[in-house]
């Protein structure tokens, strides 16, 4: 495939110089960013959030949860009712003793879908490295990478070196 | 002691944490070493006692009625509780940002998924024949009759079943950032394993933004996980009719003392590691300061709960009942609850006194005390209750025996040693949220703290 963006790496070493290089960018139209923090931080969310949906790895875990209750209660009543034995006059299906499976059941699917919709939605695992990661990035330097039509890196590296970064490349 | 910890005690930069996890992961020296072979030693001999229980039977481990429940029972309630306190560290106090927890989670939550592991060899050591254990799993048997969910005792599997895998992945979940810092940080066969282990984890925005929803979910989904896997222990317990066992006082009673031994035991763990890895610089007297206020707290609240179990039972107004309460106090194992009274009751009162708060001695014997008090605590509830129920002819007195102490001692080792590998693999410390709480590097730190 030809290459059709460039991406253009600044290296900092401050969360408020990568804050105004963020900034900067936004105002001049530039999107395409993929920012590398070693930590979250909240003042490097707050710019990127601020025009994105909330990460939808909410409905994995509601979806899971329901699930897992559904399955336990299905479980439960529907083996009780194979076997249709009466103990100390109770109904056959019990509701009250099958909750806690539901519960149970709930918090096993819940939990393990919530960790596959992480997985899914933020590409995990990737097998090569992206082009423009850097080891320090987890370690105490933040990365903005911004992908740009070819020819177009100029303006972004002035950007990026007036709001202070230590390097850009290439 | 702390290369980090400088005169004036300024706060470790970002680049001071990776290089003092990566120094916790140096090859060990020969103390290290030392310990691995005294626990494999005890290790070993809890597994031959548990070979040897398997060859010549059940009455190896001393089990006669009417204590047909005794030591494996009792350590297995035990063990279970010690895990309550990673996950109330990893889950609750994460929905309270609590920053405290910070530099102590990534431990606790390891110490978690290794008692859980320890408790769950009990129910199979117990049941004896555990190549049957598949049994356990819910599945009709050759005519078509299904497990009794209506028994606490298969409430039982699935609560542990769901805790082990509950924590073990959000302990998983915490761990890629870190292995990635790791990768990042070493070179040749190190670095491809923990390449491999990072699932190509590189801090990118799009990774972030799912992992830190992801995880507030883990921690609002493991909060009344942690609440309820006791409670459901202790229902094996309540749901039964045995004098002093039927109450409904022993969910809350049994989550409480949970937390307490639980703390104790995160305590013995992270003393030592701090003093040998040198963390001074993170886990701080503060640190130790809130862990001691915790056991505290835990620790009156068990005692209201005593105090409360034998109220009820004198208020009850029933003679068996109030015959076994009045048997434990005064008869043959009234000692055992003399001494769980004194290390649960009185010993953690020392911990008023901020002095003990922060001085790592006194916290590590008041937090042997706890252990040794809250281990005979279930052995109180679980061995003189069936010693004493309805009918003289159903009482008895039991002796432990060489193999159920064996293996018991067994499993201290068997958890100490999962943890001893798990510090030299693993970042005990956990850099992303240690580095979450220290000031971000800033260029201008005129605009700093206004979040």
């Amino acid at each position: 495939m030809p290459a059709t963006t460039e991406t253009i790496l600044g290296v900092f070493a401050h969360v408020d110089t990568t804050v105004r290089a963020l900034e900067d960018l936004k105002a001049k139209g530039y999107h395409d960013l993929t920012v590398y923090t070693p930590v979250p931080v909240h003042e490097i969310e707050e710019v990127l959030e601020r025009d994105r949906p909330v990460s939808r790895v909410r409905l994995f875990t509601l979806i899971g949860g329901l699930t897992g209750m559904a399955s336990g209660f299905l479980l439960t009543i529907w083996s009780s009712l194979q076997w249709g034995l009466t103990t100390g006059g109770k109904p056959v299906a019990s509701i009250p003793p099958f909750v806690v499976i539901a519960f149970e059941l709930t918090i096993l699917f819940g939990g393990i879908a919530t960790v596959l919709g992480m997985a899914l939605l933020g590409r995990l695992p990737r097998l090569t490295p992206s082009p423009s990661f850097d080891p320090r990035f987890t370690n105490d330097r933040f990365g903005v990478a911004i992908h740009v039509a070819p020819g177009r890196g100029g303006s972004v590296r002035e950007i990026l070196r007036a709001a202070g970064a230590d390097e850009v490349r290439p | 002691m702390s290369p980090t910890n400088d005169a004036r005690g300024a706060s470790p930069t970002f680049a001071d944490v990776n290089r003092d996890v990566v120094r916790t992961l140096e090859p060990p020296g020969n103390l290290y070493f030392a310990w691995m072979c005294v626990v494999a030693l005890i290790l070993a001999a809890g597994i031959l006692a548990w070979t040897g229980q398997i060859w010549w039977g059940m009455g190896m481990a001393g089990k006669r009625t009417p204590q047909m429940w005794a030591m494996y029972i009792t350590s297995f309630v035990f063990w279970i509780g010690i895990g309550h306190a990673g996950t109330l560290i990893s889950a609750i106090l994460y929905l309270f940002r609590a920053r405290w927890r910070t530099p102590i989670y990534r431990a606790a939550e390891a110490m978690t998924i290794f008692a859980v592991l320890t408790a769950g060899l009990f129910p199979l050591i117990h049941a004896g024949r555990m190549w049957f254990a598949y049994f356990l799993l819910p599945y009709p048997n050759q005519r078509y009759l299904w497990p009794n969910f209506r028994s606490p005792l298969v409430w039982d599997v699935f609560a542990i079943s769901t805790y082990l895998s509950i924590s073990t992945v959000f302990f998983i979940v915490g761990l890629v950032p870190d292995i990635a810092a790791l990768r990042d940080a070493s070179i040749g066969w190190r670095r491809r394993i923990y390449a491999m282990l990072a699932l190509g984890w590189e801090g990118a925005d799009s990774q972030w933004r799912h992992y830190r929803r992801a995880y507030g979910l883990l921690a609002a989904l493991a909060t009344p996980l942690v609440l309820s896997v006791h409670s459901v222990v202790s229902w094996d317990f309540a749901m039964a009719l045995v004098p002093g066992w039927h109450s409904t006082l022993f969910a809350p009673f049994f989550v409480d003392g949970a937390i307490f031994s639980g703390f104790a035991m995160v305590l013995i763990l992270l003393l030592p590691m701090r003093h040998f890895f040198g963390l001074h610089a993170y886990i701080e007297d503060r640190h130790l300061d809130a862990m001691g206020k915790l056991i505290l707290v835990t620790g009156l609240i068990l005692t209201y709960f005593y105090i409360c179990e034998i109220f009820t039972s004198i208020y009850s107004g029933d003679d068996i009942e109030k015959a076994s309460l009045f048997w434990k106090v005064t008869k043959s194992y009234a000692w055992a609850l003399w001494l769980m009274y004194f290390c649960n009751c009185v010993a953690p009162l020392i911990l008023f006194w901020k002095k003990a708060r922060t001085s790592p001695t006194i916290l590590y014997v008041v937090s042997i005390l706890v252990l040794i008090g809250m281990w005979f605590e279930r052995f109180n509830i679980i061995v003189p209750s069936l010693g004493h129920d309805f009918y003289p002819y159903t009482w008895g007195i039991y002796y432990p025996s060489p193999t159920d102490t064996m293996v018991v001692i067994g499993s201290f080792a068997w958890f100490f040693i999962l943890f001893l590998g798990f510090i030299k693999v693993m970042p005990s410390l956990s850099i992303v949220e240690v580095k979450e709480t220290l000031p971000p590097p800033l260029r201008d730190p005129r605009h700093a703290g206004h979040h």
